[in-house]
């Protein structure tokens, strides 16, 4: 965190000052290990074996927090008969079909659901079969929320062998200290020491938190990370309290903010799901399979509305679907990966790269400049002519013959742009606070704003339109905002209004819970409602926190309805009273009848705690007074998935796809529902081989960001760190004759490249099932060109292209390398060492 | 006069971030130092000098107890000491270095004339010339920053706030309860580096609390105004050419009396 985030940072720093013990795990001993308390070497790629062991730890000893647990958790739900656990099935869940490798849920679900799937859990089964095996709808879990009943059959005295509660002790039983030391290689008294501090300081009186970034998410298993974390802070009763949580550090700025508003292909606006089409002939069809009819996901049908009328306008009415037919449609994964290799082959024609730069960026660089070679145009929108531009007259892959310029027929369109500091709009940060930034200059020249070019383009492209139905959807956009100055640069403010919505009378609403279903609503991103509320600009709101209370709650705007904490009625118990004093956030006033508290309560303000939902209630209505988890369709924390993941309800131990040793716990190695792209771009390296031995993880520096077009070309950035490195400890350094300061060659299938050694004891051998395993850091910021003041070699060329199935991420974090003294061979002879490794 | 300020830099804080390194360059318009990976540890800017008025140190300290192994990475933002006694600005031949209203001491460009006098006698190797301008460059406190009120670059942009900005007198006081803070925590390694004013350069405007020996900073343990001596030096010279004309006095005496006496 130190590392990436050194700003965010300065809060850890202030809560050590107030007594909090800072843990810090991480392969190598960081910026962030220099102010923790303590640190604790992992290896790469087991952390679910280390937060499982804390799970046991809590389950065995009985340390969870039982109140919380029974009132706020599925702990005491009853789960279907049919479910085999991957205690049983030896590392599989029930369901998995091999072919397909796709997991079929519907054996996962709580007990009581009909044989006949309801037709929320349609889609999911669907996907799970063969019958629509190339139809991504693992791309719309998590949006939406998973359907499921909202009063589910429960056993509250937690003995019931198919409780939640009991399948959790089960499947975590073997997740003991032993095993942490053998798959992990942190030691028991290590692990002793972290279990202590976290059950010790949770409970009434306490709460702890966890805060990742990428080094928890680039995995086969990222989101099954995320999820055995939040199993560990439900157990603790550590979510929606005040300094609990699980706090995803996002990337730099606004990737929250591109998230809610997503540059994601499977999501809308507020985490809609994107329209199947082969699913999703009209908007009755899509709503179906849209998420939860209970809970807060059950008012969709307003949330969607509102969205078409802000796009389509006076246009969307209830007779035309609401213009539901104008929206574009999935056939598939269009994730980044699957789009590179679509290029490869050829059906991907065209690219808009903007503010990213994939051949350094992306996993598996030479994938990604094949993909860029076969392209008939593509465009590239950033600040300095970064590789992805200039690939085609400079690659790696002209130095080894593998292209040749005059054979690479994309035409590159590169735009600049312009820079934060010379355009205006919001930030969403990862508190998913919306803090709004003023323009400070103008952009120099021919830069420009993202918002100035797809306004414009729009118009462009509006301007050539026909009058054939085809073209419909875009004549009948609204596409009219304001301009100004003499650049007709769009009102970024009129954006932001639209995007909170109007009502009938046009002016801006307050909140989403003013959305309607029948199109008298607009609104461009129903959880942003509210964000200019009463016509005023919240996120631009500057109030001192000298002058507000502690949770300040006039600094910016929280979505949604400028909440700081969500799911914080579980900051309160059952009865609506704070857990403690000390730990008091929003409470039930029963003289006024209604919640309050430091922050706003995120729970209907008048519904009180003894609410009871009658028969057959629908949308909120149909959770009780205490079931503070809104947005799932039972109100619970889910300690067990039984819907919305592609690989598996509970998070199991399974090695990266590339990892030196094989799985302890299972036969089944690695997580068998990954996605996998064999191909000769990008091939892998054999698992537990000796060709490759040490384990490569890579991550960024303070002193520069991501691949580098925002920090090479800038002297004060390039000279703090000038030259890629890896970084290799003492014992490894004498193992292969590396010296400080000298050059090593890191080999994997994919390629070699070159890095400058430095010799630190911050990195550690760790002793992993008898072996002794040797972990190579290695950041990424590095490229041949962009603009550089500073160059070298590009570490994701040689990280393979293997996916977590849930959200498409690419495993960076755990793979396996060989490591060699001295600079790599250049030209062809780069390829002779390659296939030397493959074959050989 | 105005209050005399300063900087305390509380080493146990700092993440290494080197914001400070470069706010500082932006502000002040300093160059770069070059594109050097030096394999020492996360620095690459090496030491301070005429283009670098900042200077993050990391040091990878090995663990005394088990003989491998890590016993902390320390990490120190390291800056010019704005001494009482400033032997730069004794031996400047030209009047280019002298004490601001803040007592800090800053070098006026438009007067250096390059001699370079400066360089030997800063007893922490603070200053230096610029190779291709021949001039003599360190941290001015921003003294621009101060006249229009603000603090100096590298104290705003530090996230931790491990560089403090403010009237010396308090920073000295909050720098002892931090000490006696650390302390109470069993962190007995703490101490204060340049906050005496009876120290051999009378106490330093920027001061530093550090978790080891100052020497394991690259920093001199006990610093002399290397000017100290000078008076003596002077009195010394004096008394010695005094004692010379006498003896050349004498000896003339002697000579003609040895003269007469032939």
């Amino acid at each position: 965190m130190a590392e990436c985030h050194p700003v965010g940072f300065q809060w850890v720093v202030e809560a050590r000052a107030r007594g909090a013990r800072v843990f810090h795990v991480d392969p190598r001993y960081t910026r962030t290990s220099a102010l923790a308390d303590r640190h604790l070497p992992i290896r790469a790629g087991a952390d679910i074996v280390l937060l499982g062991a804390l799970i046991n730890h809590v389950l065995v000893n009985e340390l969870d927090f039982r109140e919380y647990v029974l009132a706020y958790t599925n702990a005491a739900t009853i789960v279907s008969a049919d479910f085999r656990d991957t205690e049983d099935l030896d590392g599989l869940f029930s369901g998995f079909d091999a072919g397909s490798r796709k997991y079929d849920p519907s054996s996962w679900a709580y007990e009581g659901v009909d044989e006949e799937p309801a037709a929320g859990l349609r889609g999911e089964q669907l996907e799970g079969g063969a019958h629509h095996a190339e139809v991504a709808g693992a791309d719309q879990y998590g949006s939406g929320g998973a359907r499921e009943q909202a009063s589910p059959p429960t056993d509250p005295t937690l003995r019931h062998p198919r409780c939640v509660y009991q399948i959790l002790r089960r499947h975590f039983a073997r997740y003991t200290p032993e095993l942490v030391e053998q798959v992990c290689g942190v030691s028991k008294a290590d692990f002793a020491e972290l279990a202590g501090a976290i059950t010790e300081n949770s409970g009434r009186e306490h709460t702890t938190a966890w805060v990742y970034a990428v080094g928890w998410t680039q995995h086969t298993v990222g989101a099954q990370y995320i999820r055995t974390a939040s199993i560990l802070q439900l157990l603790l009763g550590n979510m929606g309290r005040p300094g609990g949580g699980i706090l995803a550090l996002r990337g730099h700025a606004s990737i929250q903010g591109s998230t809610d508003i997503p540059t994601l292909f499977n999501i809308l606006p507020g985490y809609l799901p994107m329209p199947n089409a082969h699913e999703h002939q009209n908007l009755d069809d899509y709503l179906k399979g849209a998420g939860a009819e209970t809970g807060f996901w059950g008012r969709k049908r307003s949330y969607m509305v509102s969205l078409l009328k802000a796009w389509w306008g006076e246009h969307a009415t209830a007779d035309n679907d609401f213009c539901f037919g104008h929206l574009p449609r999935l056939t598939g994964d269009h994730g980044h990966y699957s789009t590179v290799m679509a290029q490869i082959d050829g059906t991907v024609k065209g690219y808009f790269v903007v503010g990213e730069n994939p051949a350094i960026g992306s996993s598996g660089g030479k994938a990604q400049r094949f993909g860029l070679a076969n392209l008939d145009w593509l465009v590239v929108r950033d600040l300095t002519l970064v590789e992805t531009a200039t690939f085609w007259k400079n690659g790696p892959e002209l130095a080894t013959g593998e292209m040749r310029t005059e054979d690479i027929a994309t035409e590159v369109f590169f735009l600049p742009a312009a820079t934060h500091a010379e355009k205006e709009g919001t930030f969403t940060n990862t508190q998913r606070l919306l803090q709004w930034r003023h323009k400070a200059l103008d952009p120099p020249e021919d830069c420009r704003s993202e918002l100035w070019f797809y306004h414009h383009l729009g118009k462009r492209i509006r301007a050539r339109l026909s009058d054939d139905e085809i073209d419909r959807p875009l004549r009948e956009l609204a596409w009219d905002y304001p301009e100004e100055g003499e650049r007709a640069e769009p009102s970024a403010s009129a954006v932001l209004r639209e995007i909170n919505g109007t009502g009938p009378d046009g002016r801006t609403l307050s909140a989403y819970t003013e959305l309607k279903p029948d199109g008298s609503t607009r609104c461009g991103c129903w959880i942003y409602c509210g964000v200019y509320a009463d016509e005023v600009n919240q996120a631009a709101r500057r109030k001192p926190d000298s002058e507000q209370s502690w949770v300040a709650p006039e600094w910016g705007w929280a979505w949604p309805a400028n909440r700081r904490t969500l799911y914080n009625r579980a900051s309160a118990d059952p009865e609506g009273r704070p857990w403690s004093e000390r730990k008091a956030y929003v409470w039930w006033d029963a003289e006024k009848g209604e919640w309050t508290g430091h922050d706003v309560p995120d729970f209907e303000l008048t519904k009180p705690p003894d609410y009871l939902p009658p028969e057959g209630a629908v949308a909120e209505d149909a959770l009780a007074g205490t079931d503070p988890f809104i947005m799932q369709a039972d109100g619970k924390g889910w300690l067990f998935a039984p819907a919305g993941l592609a690989d598996g309800p509970l998070p199991t131990h399974y090695e990266p796809q590339e990892s030196p040793v094989p799985n302890l716990l299972y036969g089944q190695r690695a997580n068998p529902a990954r996605r996998l792209y064999d191909r000769p771009e990008s091939p892998y390296n054999p698992p537990e081989s000796p060709r490759f031995p040490y384990v490569l993880t890579t991550y960024r520096l303070t002193e520069h960001h991501t691949a580098g077009a925002m920090s090479r070309p800038l002297s004060y950035l390039a000279e703090l760190q000038p030259a890629l490195f890896c970084e290799v400890s003492p014992e490894l350094a004498g193992l292969v004759g590396l010296v400080n300061g000298g050059w090593a060659t890191i080999v994997t299938t994919r390629t070699a490249i070159e890095a400058r050694v430095l010799v630190t004891e911050r990195v550690r051998p760790l002793r992993v099932q008898g072996h002794t395993v040797h972990q190579v850091g290695l950041p990424y910021h590095w490229g041949w060109d962009g603009g550089g003041l500073v160059t070298g070699d590009s570490t994701n060329d040689l990280l393979p292209i293997v996916l977590d199935p849930n959200v498409y991420i690419q495993e960076g974090k755990a793979v396996t390398c060989d490591l060699r003294p001295g600079r790599r061979p250049t030209g062809p002879a780069l390829l002779e060492l390659i296939r030397e490794y493959r074959d050989g | 006069m105005a209050e005399r300020m300063g900087f305390f830099t509380d080493t146990s804080i700092c993440i290494g971030c080197k914001a400070c390194e470069v706010a500082c360059k932006e502000w002040n318009d300093v160059p770069d130092d070059g594109f050097v990976f030096r394999a020492t540890s996360y620095d690459n800017t090496g030491s301070l000098g005429a283009d670098t008025w900042r200077h993050v140190a990391f040091i990878e300290r090995p663990s005394e107890e088990s003989g491998d192994g890590l016993d902390g990475w320390l990490m120190s933002s390291d800056v010019c000491k704005h001494c009482t006694h400033a032997a730069c600005l004794d031996v400047c031949p030209t009047g280019a270095l002298f004490h601001t209203e803040f007592e800090t001491v800053v070098v006026q460009a438009d007067v250096c004339n390059g001699c370079g006098y400066c360089v030997p006698a800063c007893p922490y190797g603070v200053i230096a010339r610029r190779e291709r301008d021949g001039r003599a460059f360190k941290c001015t406190m921003c003294y621009d920053r101060q006249l229009g009120g603000l603090e100096p670059a590298c104290a705003k942009a530090c996230p931790t706030d491990s560089i403090q900005f403010g009237p010396l007198d308090e920073l000295r006081a909050r720098a002892d309860e931090r000490v006696a803070t650390l302390h109470e925590q069993g962190r007995t390694d703490a101490r204060l580096y340049g906050a005496s004013p009876d120290d051999g350069v009378g106490g330093d405007g920027a001061f530093f609390l550090l978790l080891d020996e100052p020497e394991v900073y690259g920093l001199p343990p006990d610093p002399v105004v290397t000017t100290r001596d000078l008076p003596q030096m002077w009195r010394w010279a004096a008394g010695a050419a005094l004692s010379l004309t006498g003896v050349v006095a004498l000896s003339f005496l002697g000579f003609s009396d040895r003269g007469r006496g032939r």
